[in-house]
């Protein structure tokens, strides 16, 4: 990709996925630019669309957009001309972390179908979770939904997987568990009753791990939240995590997702 | 083994009241029948001379003192209040101070509770934190801790949003919440049910429809989460209607009612009597007598004593300034029976209002009995006359509206898991 610019524009704080995104585009030979949203014109009220217009006048290559709104990176896509990449929009989407957690999938388990996945915690609020039961699902695996009530959107099961409320349930037997980041931040209108509460039922343990399969692999976007939605010592167990290996094989998934936009340009 | 001989069986399921006799072993009925059972092993003999046995009282929404107003109730004086009422077994409410909404005051709740009396307490705990209506409490740790259900008690939960998740989260643990169904706009500040009553009385009266306006927003809620909801007093015709229909659509819910409510009207506050003021307050005849006619319909499921004592400190002033509620435990029975000896209600029904609907509702082993029951009983007479004098109730507080009133039955033993906790004195 040299030669090539590249943008990230974050409306949303990122660690991982942003410094990701950055590495993947230096790797590749691209020019990269963040744009911190709290420095741009975004500050001073300028509106979505006028911030692509602006940057699209600069003609980029590749637009990487992370927005709290659902939405956007379409909106984003529908007022330039280049590439745009996904990079998590609101509760709907994050296309490359499904991308990526396919890879570690593949790797570990050497297959991506007629695996059982069992997806974990706040269903309601995660993006990555939408983004995982269209991929898994179209490539043939049974996915289980896990979490309470409170947490599930409605007639979530429509799109073809299985809910449980009770964590030992829905782990039996599976080859995946990937747990989600409980979003504390959008806790408004009592969604759960306490933290200690959710990390006794819905937290993942080594006891509630040994319902699933002797040889499921542990998975988390993250950030994690340790000792609520995951115990600490199971994140770092390398006989079950594959934690680390989801940011290595992120850096190479969306070089890949990169190269691919541009080849076709 | 104990024996229960000559006894005037009441058997609220099957709907009968029918003559025999009733052995206990290890505080459960072993076995029920119409002839003489003739064990070598029975240990007592218990002779009922005639008189009724029915289920135990299961009472709803038992206000304890503890924590925080023991000076008006204790443990103690609850549990003698209820073995003398004949009530088996006490639902209790979290509405106390501070409230039951965590699982380590909950946890010192039943442990005072179980040393203090026979009477065994199934606590309810809050469904949201200092009752606020804002953050939900740890419903599956107080489960585990022994709460049987959830509720706010009087505080109403604006929040439509919370009051949801709430009922979504309870029915995930397969947990009951319990509603006190009134709009807290219009129910706010007043002290009477509007109407001719209250206006020439100058008290501030709340609307019928208050009542309506609270349950159908919260079976609104039942039916858009699929959840159990128990409403803890339907007293009005509004009210009714609303659970009818909600009944009809096949919504798990429930509807009870407190004592006051059906024998009592809002014309018994007279002079402004602060003891007749109760929470929702007292209503107009005819709502209480669509509350009968709902009980005979099985509308209403429950009846209960909203046990709430309040000291002469926080009755002893102005109407609308003093404090609500009322002292039933031992006088629910008696106090129900008028509508016996009225011939509204007949005995199976009045004892699958107070102990057979309670029992299953809360997911207790006892309301009947027969084989395989705890040995919850009641022996009571209907037909013995006095008048209340309310200095001889053994509750601390002795705020009862039956006070010099003509009351019809007493209790004469009550049992608890096969012990007699309770046994009148013969000759007084």
């Amino acid at each position: 990709m040299k030669g090539k610019t590249q943008i990230n524009i974050f409306f949303e704080n990122s660690t991982r996925t942003q410094a990701s995104f950055e590495l993947a585009g230096k790797r590749l030979g691209a020019d990269v630019m963040n744009l911190g949203v709290d420095k741009s014109s975004v500050g001073k009220g300028e509106t979505l669309i006028d911030t692509a217009l602006t940057l699209n006048a600069m003609q980029p290559d590749i637009l990487i957009i992370r927005h709290p709104s659902s939405g956007a990176a379409n909106l984003l896509s529908d007022k330039v001309h280049c590439s745009v990449i996904n990079a998590g929009d609101g509760t709907h989407e994050h296309p490359t972390q499904a991308l990526l957690d396919a890879l570690t999938i593949q790797r570990t388990k050497k297959t991506l179908s007629g695996l059982k996945v069992a997806i974990c915690g706040d269903i309601k609020h995660s993006r990555v979770a939408r983004s995982n039961i269209q991929l898994l699902g179209k490539k043939g695996n049974l996915i289980r939904l896990v979490g309470p009530r409170t947490l599930m959107p409605s007639e979530i099961e429509e799109l073809g997987v299985e809910i449980y409320h009770d964590l030992e349930q829905g782990l039996k037997g599976v080859d995946i568990v990937m747990m989600l980041r409980l979003q504390k931040e959008r806790m408004a209108g009592a969604l759960i009753p306490s933290v200690r509460e959710y990390y006794k039922t819905y937290g993942l343990t080594y006891e509630k791990l040994q319902h699933a399969r002797k040889d499921a692999i542990v998975m988390h976007p993250g950030p994690m939240n340790r000792g609520i939605e995951i115990d600490g010592n199971l994140a770092d167990d390398i006989n079950h995590s594959v934690i680390q290996n989801q940011v290595e094989f992120g850096v190479a998934t969306r070089m890949a997702v990169m190269c691919y936009l541009c080849q076709n340009d | 083994m104990d024996i229960y001989r000559n006894a005037k069986i009441i058997d609220p399921e099957e709907d009968r009241v029918y003559n025999g006799e009733v052995a206990v072993s290890d505080g459960q009925v072993v076995e029920v029948s119409e002839r003489r059972i003739d064990t070598p092993e029975s240990r007592l003999v218990i002779d009922c001379k005639g008189k009724y046995l029915a289920p135990g009282i299961v009472d709803f929404g038992v206000k304890i003192g503890e924590p925080g107003e023991r000076h008006k109730e204790s443990f103690g004086t609850a549990g003698l209040a209820a073995a003398r009422g004949g009530v088996t077994a006490m639902i209790s409410r979290p509405d106390t101070s501070p409230p039951i909404d965590n699982p380590e005051t909950l946890e010192f709740f039943t442990r005072r509770a179980k040393s203090a009396t026979e009477i065994p307490i199934h606590p309810l705990a809050t469904l949201t934190k200092q009752r606020l209506g804002e953050q939900m409490t740890e419903v599956s740790l107080l489960l585990d801790a022994g709460a049987v259900g959830f509720t706010d008690c009087d505080s109403f939960i604006s929040n439509s949003k919370v009051m949801a998740n709430c009922l979504s989260y309870c029915s995930q643990n397969n947990s009951l919440v319990i509603g006190h169904p009134q709009d807290p706009w219009l129910s706010g500040g007043t002290s009477a049910t509007s109407g001719k009553f209250a206006t020439l009385r100058g008290l501030a009266g709340v609307s019928p429809m208050a009542e309506r306006i609270g349950l159908e927003r919260d079976l609104a809620l039942v039916e858009m989460t699929r959840s159990n909801y128990h409403a803890d007093q339907i007293t009005t015709r509004e009210g009714l209607m609303a659970m009818e229909q909600s009944l009809d659509k096949g919504l798990n819910v429930s509807a009870g009612i407190s004592i006051h409510h059906l024998t009592l009207n809002d014309l018994d506050v007279g002079d402004y009597r602060t003891f007749f003021k109760v929470k929702p307050p007292l209503r107009a005849e005819d709502d209480r007598q669509t509350a009968i006619d709902g009980l005979k319909r099985g509308v209403i499921t429950i009846v209960c004593s909203m046990h709430t004592p309040q000291d002469e400190e926080s009755k002893r002033i102005p109407f609308d300034k003093a404090s609500s509620g009322a002292v039933g435990l031992e006088t629910l029975l008696p106090a129900l029976l008028r509508l016996y000896h009225s011939e509204d209600l007949d005995l199976p029904l009045i004892f699958k209002v107070l102990s057979f609907n309670p029992s299953k509702r809360f997911g207790l082993n006892s309301g009947r009995i027969a084989k395989g029951y705890q040995a919850d009983f009641v022996l009571f007479d209907p037909d013995y006359p006095y008048i209340l004098d309310r200095t001889t109730l053994a509750s601390k507080s002795k705020n009862t509206p039956f006070d010099g009133q003509s009351l019809q039955g007493k209790v004469l033993k009550t049992v608890v898991a096969g012990r007699i906790v309770y046994s009148r004195e013969e000759n007084v």
